[in-house]
């Protein structure tokens, strides 16, 4: 959020001094909390911004690798092999995607970013042989021609959606939901609704889209499976279909994906972002990612599908730890969305003066939803577009795609693993009870898991 | 390969009639043909008992006819020629169709031509809820009623009801043309009535001579958006 919907303060005491004054901020009453009721009187209207979750929740942070010792060997860096690969939707579709790095792009719309951002991804994601992934407002032509492997989202509003584009994809991501907004539906506000956004979603210009939350064609999971039977007949069984949940109850929802005839199971985090959401629903509705995981993959294991169907694990993966950690859960691969955009160039302190001009910060920057991004990533302003070179950008995430291969493979060759989905729950021990007790690994030094027996 | 009962193997003759016979084919087997003709061939599928996903993501000029009724998603993603269902059809019908034509001669069941970009869609019978839900530039026409939250976020196209509308007809409505002959239940939230114009008494008698249908334009009433939801306002909220 920005304060500019609100009358600025006048320039009063220096933070810094505010301590020696005595005063007391209220740990119920912050600050965020105070502009947060007063941009709401202000305006009577909730706020949306974009971004994950900001709040801290227990994370990848709160988890360590067990590393090789006496017990365990470890493999030599640079020397033995520790593989990243993997195939993703070999137990259906003819066609499955063999991945060179297990770190995907998740889905962004044309739209939400610019078509340079689009292209960036594409760029960056095809030169280390990964996926990246549409969004809600269809394929375009710079995606399809700049990505090797495509994900192709079938969402509720269905925006853009067409057979040949659908015959095109690698892929086909059904979606029921993301972890920013469990339950809820697509948005994006007029000033991002240009002449070809809205050509491409079939909607009048400049109008605040209200996307569906609900698929128009089918619900539950009975109906899912028929769902998926069209999208195998239209596209003769070759295209692997994903199913993604927003984190809530992802025991049931992966155990009803799988059921229903899914590839791969995505679960998509709290702290996943969004374009466009209530700020409300996004610091309050779903679960931390780190909670999301062994229900997964508990819910694949009792199916004996663990591997088989493939899970995807996305939000708040920022390193080559965070990827480590979430394949030693047992994912078989990690999306990256927010990161992916700030090694685009997001929140770049080199736009400090433009961000302060906006009422935010570099490294705060979350207006997605208000087109006005000085980096030129979510916006559809040419002038701010133009900003962000495609080529430049998709080697920054080129870059940082390669650096989160290279410390997770550093990390599973000190655990002794020769491939890292060889990573294994033993190999981890959390820091916290709140951890412990999410990830289903031992507190550090101790073997004591919250809620599993005794304690 | 599919079973067939006319010739063994389909030829590229286009007066070719292929038989397939549901009770002793694959539905894998008739979409694999299918998917495989070449413009001007024909199909007549027998037997399908209902079977889902029959006949989806046709892309070449053919005709297919099914003879009894089909479940789920029939003529799915349709791109060309006609596919006509002799019996009724479930959930989905023709949804995301994005031009050629798809003719029911029974009812269809809910959600019928969801999402359709293009293309006609013609039921002699009831459809039942959400017919034309998020529409994009379809062109459906009921011969008989139509169920609840029909319409629902309609984009783009026409809907022509020859029969009655249920409750909340066109809620949340963008641009699509709504024209109902009988009574409407209810309107949904930002659907409103509108004046019958000649341009609409024009667009509607071609609708319904596509159709095969004799309804006199000049007895129906025309449905589309106040848009007034077209952006957040603090004053909507109760429409939310």
């Amino acid at each position: 959020m920005t304060i500019t919907s609100v009358p600025l303060p006048a320039q009063g005491v220096a933070p810094q001094d505010l301590a020696e004054l005595g005063l007391r901020e209220s740990a119920t009453f912050d600050r965020a909390t105070i502009a947060d009721i007063q941009r709401a009187a202000a305006t009577g209207v909730y706020d949306i911004r974009g971004w994950g979750a900001k709040r801290k929740v227990p994370h990848f942070d709160d988890l360590l690798f067990l590393g090789a010792s006496m017990s365990r060997y470890p493999l030599e860096g640079y020397r033995e092999k520790c593989d990243p690969d993997v195939v993703l939707g070999d137990r259906h579709a003819t066609r499955p995607l063999h991945l060179q790095t297990p770190v995907t792009i998740a889905g962004m719309s044309f739209g939400a970013l610019s078509a340079n951002a689009k292209e960036a991804l594409g760029r960056g994601a095809s030169e280390v042989g990964t996926s990246t992934t549409t969004g809600d407002g269809g394929m375009t032509p710079e995606e399809r021609g700049q990505s090797k492997h495509l994900v192709y989202q079938y969402l509720p509003s269905r925006y853009g959606m067409n057979p040949d584009d659908l015959r095109k994809a690698d892929a086909i991501e059904i979606v029921l939901g993301q972890g920013a907004k469990p339950g809820g539906g697509g948005m994006l506000l007029g000033q991002k609704i240009t002449e070809r956004v809205a050509g491409m979603r079939t909607l009048p210009v400049g109008i605040d889209q209200r996307s569906a939350s609900r698929h128009p064609d089918w619900t539950g999971p009975d109906d899912l499976e028929i769902k998926i039977g069209e999208l195998r007949e239209i596209t003769d069984w070759k295209t692997p279909i994903y199913v993604k949940i927003g984190a809530s109850r992802p025991y049931y929802d992966t155990a009803l994906a799988v059921k229903s005839g899914a590839d791969v199971v995505v679960v998509d985090g709290m702290q996943g972002g969004t374009a466009a959401t209530q700020q409300v629903f996004i610091e309050n509705v779903g679960i931390p990612t780190l909670a999301a995981i062994p229900q997964a993959v508990q819910a694949l294991q009792e199916l004996g599908v663990h591997r088989k169907v493939q899970l995807i694990v996305s939000g708040g993966i920022r390193t080559g730890a965070d990827v480590a950690k979430a394949m030693a859960l047992g994912a078989d691969a990690v999306a990256i969305g927010t990161a992916a955009l700030i090694a685009l160039g997001d929140n770049d302190p080199r736009y400090a003066a433009e961000y302060s001009a906006l009422g935010s910060a570099a490294g705060f920057y979350d207006d997605f939803q208000d087109g006005r991004d000085p980096a030129g990533i979510t916006t559809q302003d040419p002038e701010l577009s133009s900003r962000l070179d495609p080529v430049a950008a998709g080697k920054r995430l080129a870059n940082y795609l390669r650096v989160l291969t290279m410390e997770a493979q550093t990390i599973a060759r000190a655990c002794g693993k020769s491939h890292l989905h060889n990573l294994e729950p033993e190999d981890l021990v959390a820091l916290t009870i709140e951890a412990s007790a999410m990830a289903r690994v031992p507190l550090a030094g101790t073997s004591w898991i919250p809620g599993q027996g005794s304690f | 390969m599919v079973t067939l009962t006319a010739p063994e193997v389909p030829t590229v003759d286009a007066l070719t009639d292929t038989t397939v016979d549901l009770g002793v084919s694959s539905v894998r087997e008739l979409n694999q043909a299918i998917h495989n003709a070449v413009d001007g061939q024909s199909w007549t599928v027998t037997n399908p008992g209902g079977k889902h996903s029959l006949a989806v993501g046709i892309d070449a000029d053919i005709n297919v006819a099914i003879e009894g009724h089909a479940g789920y998603y029939a003529a799915g993603m349709h791109q060309k020629g006609n596919v006509t269902i002799n019996g009724n059809a479930g959930v989905g019908l023709a949804e995301n169709i994005m031009s050629g034509r798809v003719h029911v001669t029974g009812d269809a069941s809910q959600s019928a031509a969801a999402t359709g970009h293009g293309g006609l869609v013609v039921i002699d019978g009831n459809a039942g809820a959400r017919c034309g839900i998020s529409m994009k530039g379809v062109d459906i026409v009921v011969g008989g009623n139509i169920g609840h939250m029909s319409a629902f976020m309609a984009q783009a196209g026409r809907l022509v009801v020859c029969g009655d509308a249920g409750d909340a007809l066109g809620d949340s409505i963008y641009e699509a043309r709504l024209y109902v002959k009988g009574t409407v239940a209810s309107l949904g939230a930002d659907c409103i009535e509108k004046p019958l114009r000649e341009e609409h008494l024009a667009e509607l008698a071609e609708l319904l001579a596509a159709a095969g249908r004799t309804d006199n334009p000049a007895e129906f009433k025309r449905y589309g958006s106040a848009r007034n939801l077209y952006h957040f306002h603090v004053d909507n909220s109760t429409s939310y």
